[in-house]
């Protein structure tokens, strides 16, 4: 049966999963629900979880948070007055030395392929947890059986999360092996704050996958956590559109 | 099933329900939350108050020696960071806290434990950047803490460090209650009460959580770029390696300017309850007083410059913050000429709050006033960092924000504790507050013209300053009697003050239908609103009449406790009508407490990495190990 309000709109699913925490409760003697589980049915304005709203006030919060980050960056474009520089060669007129552009595109290109890869597999994780309950058809392959397991998206997405993670931790080396740290010049300083900032909001993103997949394997991800899901997601999602911000202005775009 | 006409044998502490200390420590009672924040900021504003005598006594007259110069410099950033973050902008909090909830018809606020963690951060962030005064060791670079200056070049005590990890914290604290209340004004509403009725406070307070949902980033930003420039050597403000001298002034201030809406917005709002309550009318043009309200926001993310007239941005640049600056004073202008139209042809009831309301418009006009002879770049030129500054911004945070909350406090006092304020006490402490005020800041205006710059620590005589300072700090030095009024008078209502019903002032809005104090769930039955004067229209219809009822909104929720609007009179335990409440707790003081010595653990690298390093491993592991006992355990304990 499809929850709905007195007014016949349908209550979303994720207003009645269990992990909405009652939070305007009302009703303390609700029916008893599935699996065991005491169901509120708590009326909310919008009929949306509070948490709903909350993340997206936070990604707001967010945003402004990397248009700082990565405005500073752009007004300090092509400010530093010694090199290594992102997209030219740089000549040491004290030693003489040449330094190459530091940048190096291909790696980078790769690995954001690896980050965009991880939302797709964010978007199969979040469906095959709220579709869990949903028998597979007769004669189901391969390939259904892999849609529907939530712990082979969670893992790749995970694990994606990971190899971005590996790849910028690489890159970073690879500078700071150049002569590039964050002390060098202007560039070093924006650079490795704002993807270093970026890369912190990729490491904490797994490491909240991390716990659904736990709880995964605890006790299986089903319809009734989809909210935790969801908005795990859209975290992961917000991350991977600043990286694809961070890689037009930082990397496509030369001086 | 449990109804009000339950049996109230239940004992109302048979449940293992904290006592004492604890029950403040773990509390996520959003009125018991509001309490502490109130009392909090109120140290707090008395603190920076007495920073601010120390500084009027010192320039009373020329070249005194009551302190240094480095004391001196110490004492006005302390005094305009306590007044900003330690003091205003949780006294708002306070209200937001204790009335948001109850302006809304919601039982708490939409996330009651990040509430407390909230309340937490802010006690710990505010004594972590007070403490050091007491060593002379305290932040010493202005409240605006402008970079380079604030670099380690230039200051390269801990001062500053203290300030940096400081101000850091604070914004944990501001942005988790934003999230939190923003989400509470959109998801919690009573039935019926769509946006267009929420109280003027909360519609204001909903402004304010956006102001700081988007300009606390900004300054989160300025400062780790501040923190690693003094931490770890990098580049940022440091010119030598070209980095722009005004980077810093605009971040600082594209945060900065939003965020003296965030200290004025809520005090427009307190005073927007105080006025129609007082004058027996509802509030003149509330559609016009909620959109200014939003414009004011909007605009207030586009006026930054406007702190940076001095600094040679060009023609361009100059004229396009001059023009917005002006700009803001419309919507301002309304709600000025809003609350005036409120009183006009009112019954008007001179209560101590509606004394300091009146005292708000007024004091607030001569600020805006003075603001706006600075929104004009040369006329600002002669003006820039002298006293007249002073003068503009004391009056419109003084005689605007404190004011307000000032009225805010005598109006809601009998909510809080169901007793009245004494109103003669009340009206000493208005008059000499308003006095005070006006001898200290007034003369300001002058000494500033006539060239005096802010934060010199002394100066020589003849040079047309002398009597103005003396007034100034004769009306420092009154301003701490008519304080020491108010805190008397705070302290002995509480228990000694007349009892209050629970409509004290006849009031209009729901936080006044339920018995003060509020029993802890707020309403038995959540009144399903239809206007926005709900109380009004069962007791007062005829003042109503002319606002516009309907059934918008007032979809059918399928639980048996909301009823058609009501007046509820008697008190009970949650547990009696069995509403299940969140409970106790003690983890997010914990997780605070290991975010703050996290912070503390950081500054103490530079100077002891052992300790730096147990700071951060011990503050880090707290953190951690206490979120994941708090996420992993349901807010509600299941009956």
């Amino acid at each position: 049966m499809r929850a709905a309000d007195s007014a016949g709109r349908p209550i979303p699913s994720s207003v009645l999963s269990l992990g909405a925490q009652p939070l305007v409760s009302a009703n303390a003697h609700a029916a008893p629900a599935h699996g065991g589980h005491e169901e509120h049915h708590h009326y909310t304005t919008t009929g949306l979880d509070s948490r709903k709203i909350a993340i997206w006030a936070f990604i707001g919060s967010e945003c402004m948070l990397f248009a700082s980050l990565i405005s500073t960056y752009l007004i300090y474009k092509g400010r530093s007055i010694v090199g290594p520089f992102p997209h030219t060669a740089w000549t040491n007129p004290q030693t003489g030395q040449v330094m190459k552009p530091i940048l190096n595109i291909p790696v980078t290109s790769a690995s954001t392929f690896v980050l965009l890869m991880s939302s797709l597999a964010m978007v199969l994780a979040l469906a095959a947890v709220e579709n869990k309950d949903k028998p597979l058809p007769a004669g189901a392959g391969l390939g259904d059986r892999m849609l529907a397991s939530s712990k082979l998206w969670l893992w790749a997405t995970c694990l994606l999360g990971a190899g971005f993670l590996a790849f910028q931790a690489y890159e970073f080396t690879s500078f700071v092996h150049e002569g590039l740290t964050i002390k060098t010049n202007l560039f070093g300083s924006t650079f490795f704050t704002l993807t270093g900032f970026h890369g912190a909001h990729v490491t904490a993103g797994v490491i909240w996958l991390g716990t659904l997949l736990a709880i995964d394997y605890k006790r299986g991800l089903g319809p009734k956590d989809a909210l935790n899901v969801d908005i795990a997601a859209l975290y992961w999602h917000f991350v991977d559109v600043v990286w694809i911000a961070i890689f037009t202005l930082l990397y496509l775009i030369p001086d | 099933m449990a109804t009000v006409a339950a049996s109230p044998t239940y004992a109302s502490h048979a449940t293992g329900e904290k006592e004492g200390i604890m029950a403040w420590l773990t509390t996520t009672d959003h009125k018991k939350i509001g309490t502490l924040y109130l009392h909090t900021s109120l140290f707090f504003f008395i603190f920076g108050g007495l920073e601010a005598v120390l500084m009027r006594w010192q320039l009373m007259k020329p070249n005194m020696t009551v302190v240094t110069a480095d004391q001196f410099n110490q004492l006005f950033t302390m005094h305009g960071t306590t007044m900003v973050f330690l003091a205003i902008m949780p006294l708002s909090a306070a209200f937001f806290n204790y009335l948001i909830p109850l302006q809304l018809g919601a039982r708490d606020v939409a996330f009651p434990r990040l509430n407390a963690f909230s309340y937490w951060v802010y006690l710990f962030g505010g004594l972590f950047i007070t403490i050091p005064i007491f060593g002379w060791m305290a932040p010493n670079g202005g409240w605006f803490a402008y970079a380079p200056l604030s670099g380690r070049t230039y200051s390269p005590g801990i001062n500053m460090d203290f300030w940096v990890l400081g101000i850091q914290i604070l914004g944990v604290s501001s942005l988790a209650a934003a999230f939190n209340f923003a989400t509470t004004v959109i998801n919690l509403r009573a039935p019926g009460m769509n946006l267009m009725r929420m109280p003027m406070f909360t519609w204001m307070s909903f402004v304010t959580q956006f102001l700081i949902i988007l300009a606390f980033p900004v300054i989160t930003i300025a400062l780790v770029f501040l923190q690693f420039d003094r931490f770890f050597g990098t580049n940022f403000y440091q010119v030598s390696a070209g980095a722009d001298p005004l980077l810093w002034q605009h971040l600082f201030w594209v945060f900065g300017h939003p965020e003296v809406y965030i200290l004025i917005l809520p005090a427009f709002g307190l005073v927007s309850e105080v006025l129609p309550t007082n004058s027996k009318k509802p509030l003149f043009g509330y559609p016009v007083m909620a959109y200014s309200g939003i414009l004011i926001g909007f605009l207030g993310f586009g006026v930054w410059a406007h702190h940076m007239f001095a600094v040679g941005m060009g023609p361009i640049g100059d004229t396009v913050f001059s023009l917005t600056t002006m700009l803001i004073a419309i919507p301002t202008g309304v709600k000025i000429f809003n609350w005036i139209f409120t009183m006009w042809g009112g019954s008007i009831r001179f209560t101590a709050a509606m004394k300091f309301a009146i005292g708000l418009i007024a004091l607030f006009t001569i600020g805006g006033i003075s603001g706006i002879s600075h929104s004009s770049p040369p006329s600002d030129l002669q003006q820039t960092d002298t006293y007249y500054i002073v003068a503009h911004f004391h009056y419109v945070l003084f005689g605007g924000a404190i004011m307000g909350i000032f009225s805010g406090i005598y109006h809601y006092f009998p909510k809080m504790y169901g007793r009245y304020m004494n109103e003669t006490l009340g009206t000493w402490h208005f008059w000499l507050n308003f006095i005070a005020m006006n001898l200290t800041f007034f003369p300001m205006h002058f000494s500033g013209m006539l060239g005096m710059p802010r934060r010199i620590y002394t100066y020589d005589a003849n040079q047309g300053w002398d009597t103005f300072n003396m007034i100034s700090t004769a009306g420092a030095f009154l301003l701490m009697p008519a304080t020491l009024i108010f805190i008397y008078n705070f302290f002995s209502s509480k228990k000694g003050g007349e009892p209050a019903p629970p409509n004290a002032w006849d009031a209009a809005t729901l936080e006044w239908s339920i018995p003060s104090p509020p029993p802890e769930y707020n309403f038995a039955k959540i009144p399903v609103v239809h206007s926005r004067y709900p109380l009004w229209d069962l007791t007062h219809p005829e003042r109503t009449k002319d606002v516009p009822h309907t059934d918008a909104g007032m979809v059918h929720t399928g639980e048996h406790d909301v009823v058609d609007m009501h007046i509820e009179t008697e008190t009970f335990t949650a547990k009696q009508l069995g509403i299940p409440m969140p409970s106790a707790t003690i983890k997010p003081f914990w997780t605070a407490l290991g975010m703050v010595i996290m912070f503390t653990g950081l500054l103490m690298m530079p100077h002891n990495k052992t300790a730096g390093y147990a700071g951060i491993g011990v503050g880090a592991a707290m953190l951690v190990g206490f979120l994941y006992a708090w996420l992993t355990t349901p807010l509600e304990e299941h009956h």
